[in-house]
């Protein structure tokens, strides 16, 4: 007994899953080719000096961009210091107190909606509400632009991780006499703790390279910035100013920052997904 | 004796008001930040549209009509750049939606083992965490060197068509398009794979039982069911591409003018932005504002469309 299909359909059939391959190849190429030209030509470039010295004039051999990678972490670490209160506080409401209701659903579109949101939009938004206010272009404006990029981000791995709890738990903790305020700061959070801290790293490394909002709040310093209300370098604003430039030094200083930070999201983010993979089967 | 169980009771009465109140405190303060981030969005319209005021009064609505941006005598229309953004994101869908599609018809089925498939589809996964500047920085040193020769060669044997009719240049609406394309394939691949798996498996298999073959069964079954979502899909793609500065800013050339090759070095709102922020001042600022908030209402409807669409895909579901 045997069934056979119209040459002419075989043929298509093998003709559609050659095509599909070639999609699947073709798009696999700019990927290798990013990846292999931002290592091959990071690499060349890579000193010590790159991570001490400043960014050198043009025409100047040498210098490093050691002010960017400090302005890098100041700017981060605002807009860490804003984006997770205020994200795992929401999480806490949604998970705990408004779990299935319509006020849920309402935050959880607000959330996907916002995560849409262009990030350049989110630099006009705090140089109306930062730079407009203190009068000045800064880390501080950088900040919260990043802050609420990263909002989204760490309220849903905040909420996923409240909610992978186990009921029995909260109802334990309750059953012994626990407050709410109790109960979620003693038992729920503690055990969430991981997944919490998995999406603000994941929320960090995206914020890290982001480049839009950085270019109209924190603009660049050729220096060390002094405090928080000054302009900033950062590694991302970097690349941009050097990327353009027509000068082979700074070009190269472009491509080694380039690859500190595409090292830096490659390894948070596959550390974070085994991370969650031994969670998940834990 | 009876004071001291009078003290001890009206004592752990106190402390237990005290833990009442802060658990009241604490709903408050949770309560309050999730309000905060559902209404974060119209803030954000409410302060762009302050900043934005001068050019709104303005301008008014001749701003979206109106092709000069002239810093000198003050007069700002936005409209070569509201054209810049809509095309080349359109260049970058003509791209990622085919391959974006065949690469996740290609994931979902089973060509290859799980062991390569599962590798394969994280690859394209960290394609999507690469920084946009990075993204940039490898179009303008390997990809628009790359692609020059097959440019010249479409301009020389296709230039009679208005759209091939001028000679590259190094800058220009096309490299912004490819780059943008490359950028958003990854959501497309994500979304549509995840509505292709989530497929009940009796379509596929009824199909398969009625004698149809496997690509037969894929583009007469599976992709009009999954079709919602993979219309979710570009529909988010598309917003994306519609805000993505850094890959526009760096390789479209920022020409403030409207040109039917696509060729020609044009710029987008984002792009626009992004180059003249820094150092506008005055009617400028509030042009530029204006300009972003175009841009962002624009943004959110096409992702407000894309929510709505995968939410009803997931309620039929």
């Amino acid at each position: 007994m045997s069934y056979t299909v119209a040459p002419m359909r075989k043929a298509f059939g093998a003709f559609m899953t050659v095509l599909a391959t070639g999609c699947a190849l073709l798009l696999a190429l700019p990927l290798f080719s990013i990846l292999w030209t931002v290592i091959s030509r990071g690499m060349s470039g890579l000193s010590l000096a790159v991570f001490t010295e400043l960014p050198p004039p043009p025409l100047m051999q040498g210098g490093g961009f050691g002010n960017a990678i400090l302005g890098s972490l100041t700017v981060l670490a605002i807009a860490a210091l804003i984006s997770v209160p205020f994200g795992i506080m929401a999480a806490i409401f949604v998970s705990e107190f408004a779990r299935g209701t319509k006020f849920a659903n309402f935050v959880r579109f607000g959330i996907n909606v916002l995560s849409g949101v262009p990030s350049i939009i989110m630099g006009l938004f705090a140089y109306a509400v930062v730079v407009l206010t203190t009068g000045t272009f800064s880390a501080l404006a950088g900040g919260v632009a990043l802050a609420i990029l990263m909002i989204p981000i760490v309220e849903r791995t905040a909420e996923e991780g409240l909610k992978s709890v186990p009921m029995e738990t909260r109802q334990g903790a309750i059953g012994v006499g626990a407050t709410n305020f109790q109960t979620i700061s003693q038992i729920v959070l503690p055990a969430a703790l991981p997944s919490i801290a998995t999406g603000v790293t994941l929320s960090l490394a995206r914020a890290a390279g982001e480049t839009a909002p950085l270019l109209i709040t924190a603009l660049f310093n050729n220096f060390y910035a002094q405090g928080i209300l000054q302009p900033i370098a950062t590694l991302p604003v970097l690349i941009y100013n050097f990327a353009g430039a027509p000068y082979k030094n700074q070009q190269d200083l472009a491509w080694v920052a380039s690859l500190l930070i595409v090292t830096l999201i490659l390894i948070v983010s596959i550390v974070a997904r085994s991370f969650a993979r031994r969670q998940h089967f834990g | 004796m009876s004071s001291f169980t009078n003290e001890s009771s009206s004592g752990s009465n106190g402390s237990l008001a005290i833990a009442r109140l802060i658990d009241r405190i604490f709903f408050g303060l949770t309560c309050a930040f999730a309000v905060f981030i559902a209404v974060i969005l119209l803030w954000i319209t409410a302060q762009l549209f302050q900043a934005a005021y001068p050019a709104i009064a303005q301008f008014g609505l001749g701003f979206i009509t109106t092709a000069r941006w002239n810093p000198v005598e003050d007069i700002y229309g936005a409209l070569p750049q509201i054209y810049g953004t809509i095309v080349s994101s359109i260049i970058a869908l003509l791209l990622a939606v085919p391959l974006g599609v065949g690469v996740a018809v290609f994931l979902s089925e089973d060509f290859l083992p799980a062991k390569i498939r599962t590798p394969i589809a994280f690859v394209i996964e960290l394609l999507a965490a690469v920084p946009s500047v990075v993204y940039g920085l490898w179009g303008i040193f390997v990809l628009v060197p790359f692609i020059r020769p097959f440019l010249n060669v479409i301009h020389q044997t296709l230039g009679w068509i208005p759209i091939f009719s001028t000679a590259p240049d190094i800058r220009g609406m096309v490299q912004a398009g490819i780059v943008l394309g490359i950028m958003i394939s990854p959501i497309i691949i994500a979304i549509s794979r995840d509505a292709l798996v989530s497929l009940p498996p009796q379509l596929r298999q009824g199909s398969l039982a009625l004698g149809a073959t496997r690509w037969e069964t894929i583009l007469k079954v599976l992709l009009p069911a999954a079709l919602s979502g993979i219309i979710g899909a570009v529909m988010l793609a598309l917003g994306r591409a519609l805000g993505e500065t850094m890959a526009a800013a760096m390789l479209i050339g920022n020409a403030p003018r409207i040109s039917a090759s696509v060729f020609d070095p044009a710029s987008t709102i984002a792009s626009l932005i992004a180059n003249q922020f820094a150092e506008a001042s005055g009617l400028q600022v509030s042009s530029l504002l204006y300009a972003g908030l175009i841009l962002m209402l624009l943004t959110l409807a096409v992702n407000v469309l894309a929510e709505v669409i995968i939410t009803r895909f997931q309620q039929i579901e």
